[in-house]
């Protein structure tokens, strides 16, 4: 690592003086001012089917453009779920369809001249409802007599275990041993029930996206999100049309954590703009977020896990319900990861079982929020371990030392994959130093009714989609030799384009501006599968090293042959061609660029592409501590300590934000978040006010350390870092809760109302 | 209805409805650094000055600004610089959506509390949201701004 230049180093990102200096650089920012605007009429039942809609009035309203219904879009459903093809999700959503599913589900799209028209408009059209009884309660969902999704053009994708009049999205089973068998055996056995909520992104920049025709006549689609290549294809479908006729271009984005790894809004102005075709954007507000946006998975984890005296884990048994909602996307992928991400901690097991079902319910669909899964199943199993524990007289810490897994070890439920990478155990080892454990566990008396509790937990994640996801780059040598990256995956904040410049410049030995990053226009960049599942760093910084290697050796070649010598008799070291045997014969690398440029041989751009057979996870181990108020239950985060193994850092500045973030979105969501619907299936929740987010008051300190691994398949060393470290906050405070109370919380969020309850019922 | 103020000391005259909000008539003349995060005041990153003191521009009719001193991070670029390069070298832009809003509120501050103290900064930002960062960074650029030692970190 010694002689590396920028990877491994604090590099400033290389959009920072332009988002700071507030440039306009976002999706509304650029949007053309005469832009048709956009807005949706919304359902106010959960569940009906449309009898009869009048918009010949609202069509007079001046300015309105044009109005459109379920009896004006094309007949063949599809998902706006961004995976790769043949992607998992259902195709069960039509743009406008005459059922509707949830409160807030687009009954017409208006468009507009101006804001003021349109919602004047949306006002005076007239919709006759018949009521259906809806399904809110995801437990009484599958073989409900009610069916969300009767239709008989619905498309199930294969393997995935769908079954739309039973309302089942997916299920599965799957596992090793005799699990029944085992647990009977085994001297101690925790089985309890834990329940994860919906819990929204809310990232600061809402859904927006803006639609133009381009000089062709091809619908261009300038949108926020994390999937350019995904959305390409998922509108092609949505309007029946072919995908050569769509481009979509990502500016920077505010903020994504997989809620824009959904085509949540793209669809209308595209749809506008193919119909009408002039320019039409649309931008959601922040209800709009709440009510119609892609929240976490609701999961309810029933978990039984067993160990014999010595404290050796012998089975785990999870039973995964997860609640998509009215509609599928990822509702198949996301639920997979409650298992593979959690039962796989743990080495040496005799026997695991993972069951899962997915059902619809008339809320709003679910989506893909960073940790995918991950992190409801990490809040089941991470607190039964720690239940265990409890149950055994045992140290918690001392419990995961004894089971987790180490380098070299098979990984329980994961697709048999080993782990070549893993510094778990070290993570561990400093996490209790950095928080004291050995001294504050389980809890310290600091006042008359006041106590500070530690909990722990341990996390990880996946490195990409093996066999699956594809990161390509394209290296272009240009004039003085400086050169451009094209790349195809979404910068949405995460600092990917900085990243991954980083190593573009140490492995071609340049300055690191001598490197342009160009980012995703789908006409342009090299194809990539988008921004999700934690696969950037490391997919595409592969592709990156890769193009790198050919890049030097196309320099060489077409340098050595005007040097009058064979490619392998020179060597390349970022300025210089030399010949090996005889440096004093050397060229300059833009003297090469200009002689190539003026007719003496070949252009140089190179491309690479890169997939991987495995998805090497990264670790963590997070402990918290708090401090809880026994007489009014009040839990203020005191401190929070992580140390993260995600195999080389590639930008230790960035890794470390990502940490920090990520654990106070964890905090967020173990303590205050919590999507809330009425009786009627309303969603109650639907600004920052009721929602609560985490401020800067609510955090206390947080302290990010890393015990890296290397990754011999990832770029320098590298592994995931992204959605890793949003997954131990909830059963690390939901145990320090326990610690300092010893109440137990399995649902989320673990609010001081309900600690206070808790005490004054003990 | 006709209107005029300085905005970032450049005279503007302009025919507006009158429940035009400020974010959106700034917006409308190509200031786009001030963002629409929430609808209730929340988030913070429509956060001008009015008359040197900071206002969430959501919540402010245009009007009121009707011959006032408007100012955006668009006019205070110099200013913003030494705070900014604080949060770029701690990563602590990410995404970027909530910076604007975030410097004119700590601009703002050091004008209005010489010294101020880690809690009094923590009060005053309160009302400025972060998704990305965790506020950790940018509390890290804030101590180094403010001249504050950084307790154990």
């Amino acid at each position: 690592m010694e002689d590396l230049k920028f990877v491994n180093k604090g590099i400033v990102k290389k959009d920072a003086k332009a988002l700071l200096a507030g440039k306009p650089v976002y999706t509304d920012d650029i949007a053309p001012a005469d832009c048709l605007i956009i807005k949706l009429l919304r359902s106010p039942h959960a569940h009906a089917l449309i009898e009869d809609i009048k918009i010949d009035t609202a069509l007079k309203v001046p300015g309105i453009e044009a109005i459109f219904t379920y009896k004006d879009v094309p007949e063949d459903r599809f998902t706006e779920a961004g995976q790769t093809f043949p992607e998992p999700s259902p195709d069960d959503r039509l743009i406008l369809d005459q059922r509707v599913r949830f409160v807030g589900d687009p009954v017409a799209i208006v468009a507009g001249r101006d804001e003021a028209s349109v919602n004047r408009a949306l006002k005076m059209i007239k919709v006759k409802y018949q009521v259906l009884e809806p399904i809110l309660d995801f437990t009484k969902s599958k073989d409900n007599p009610i069916v969300i999704h009767p239709e008989d053009n619905y498309v199930a994708k294969n393997g995935q275990g769908t079954d739309p009049l039973r309302n089942l999205c997916a299920s599965q089973c799957r596992g090793e041993g005799d699990v029944d068998e085992v647990l009977r055996n085994c001297d101690y056995v925790v089985e309890e029930v834990y329940h994860t909520k919906a819990v929204n992104q809310a990232m600061m920049e809402p859904f927006c996206a803006f639609a133009t025709k381009d000089i062709y006549g091809r619908i261009k689609i300038i949108s926020s999100t994390q999937i350019p290549f995904h959305v390409r294809r998922i509108v092609a479908r949505g309007l029946n049309i072919s995908k050569s006729n769509i481009r979509v271009v990502k500016p920077r984005i505010g903020g994504g954590f997989g809620a824009k790894q959904t085509a949540i809004c793209e669809i209308y102005p595209a749809f506008v703009t193919y119909k009408t075709g002039k320019p039409s954007k649309i931008v959601f507000t922040r209800e709009e977020c709440f009510i119609h946006g892609s929240p976490r998975h609701e999961m309810q984890m029933s978990v039984r896990i067993g160990a014999d005296k010595t404290g050796r884990i012998k089975a785990i048994d999870l039973y995964t319900l997860s609640n998509t909602g009215a509609f599928g996307e990822h509702g198949p992928t996301t639920v997979d990861l409650s298992g593979t991400k959690s039962i796989s901690l743990y080495r040496d097991l005799d026997a695991f079982r993972f069951k899962s079902e997915v059902v619809y319910t008339n809320v709003l669909s679910a989506g893909a929020y960073r940790g995918y899964g991950a992190t409801q199943g990490l809040f089941a199993v991470e607190s039964a371990v720690n239940e265990l524990a409890h149950k055994m007289n045992m140290d918690p810490a001392e419990l995961r030392e004894k089971n987790i897994v180490h380098e070299g070890d098979r990984l329980a439920n994961y697709y048999g994959q080993t782990t070549n990478s893993c510094a778990l155990d070290r993570c561990i080892a400093k996490v209790k130093e950095m928080i004291d454990w050995d001294k504050k566990y389980p809890y310290v008396q600091v006042g008359p009714h006041t106590v500070r509790a530690v909990g722990m937990a341990l996390s990880m994640q996946s490195s990409g989609i093996n066999n699956c996801d594809v990161g390509s780059v394209q290296i272009k040598l240009n004039d003085d030799g400086f050169y451009t990256l094209m790349i195809g995956c979404s910068d949405m904040g995460t600092g990917c384009d900085t990243i991954l410049a980083q190593m573009a410049a140490d492995g071609l030995g340049c300055d690191f501006d001598q490197i342009i990053v160009r980012g995703v226009d789908t006409d342009q960049s090299p194809y990539d599968s988008g921004s999700y599942a934690s696969s950037t760093t490391y997919v595409t910084g592969t592709a990156v090293v890769k193009a790198c290697e050919k890049m030097k050796q196309r320099i060489c070649e077409e340098a050595s042959s005007l040097m009058g010598l064979s490619g392998d008799q020179v060597e390349f070291d970022g300025n210089l061609i030399q010949e090996i045997e005889n440096p004093d014969n050397f060229m300059e690398l833009k003297d090469l660029v200009t002689k190539l440029e003026a007719g003496s041989g070949n252009i140089i751009e190179v491309t690479q592409s890169h997939t991987s057979s495995v998805s090497p996870p990264p670790f963590m181990a997070g402990a918290a501590e708090i401090e809880i108020d026994l007489e009014t239950g009040k839990i203020t985060p005191i401190d929070y300590v992580a140390v993260v193994d995600c195999g080389t850092v590639i930008n230790t500045n960035l890794a470390r934000v990502q940490t920090e973030g990520g654990i106070v979105q964890g905090i967020g969501m173990a303590l205050y978040e919590d999507i809330q619907y009425s009786e009627k299936g309303r969603l109650k929740n639907r600004n920052f006010i009721s929602y609560k987010i985490p401020t800067r008051l609510d955090m206390g300190r947080i302290r990010v350390d890393f015990e890296s691994s290397y990754e011999p398949t990832g770029p320098y060393g590298a592994k995931s870092i992204g959605e890793v470290v949003i997954n131990t906050p909830s059963p690390a405070i939901a145990d320090a809760v326990y610690n300092g109370t010893g109440l137990r919380f399995r649902t989320l969020p673990i609010t001081s109302e309900k600690v206070f309850k808790g005490l004054h019922q003990k | 209805m006709l209107i005029e103020m300085i905005v970032n000391e450049e005279k503007v005259q302009a025919d507006i409805k009158p429940d035009m909000m400020l974010l959106d008539f700034l917006r409308s003349i190509n200031l786009k650094s001030l963002k629409r995060g929430c609808d209730t005041g929340n988030c913070g990153l429509c956060t001008v000055w009015l008359d040197e003191k900071p206002v969430l521009s959501c919540s402010v009719p245009a009007v009121r600004a009707k011959n006032h001193k408007v100012t955006t991070l668009e006019g205070v670029q110099k200013e913003a610089e030494e705070f900014s390069r604080y949060l770029a070298e701690e990563g602590a832009d990410q995404c970027g959506y909530c910076s604007p809003g975030l410097i004119m509120n700590v601009l703002a501050l050091k004008k209005e509390i010489k010294n101020p103290t880690e809690n009094q900064i923590k009060e005053y930002l309160a009302g400025n949201l972060c998704r990305c960062t965790g506020y950790q960074a940018q509390y890290r650029a804030l101590m180094k701004y403010f001249g504050i030692e950084e307790e154990q970190c």
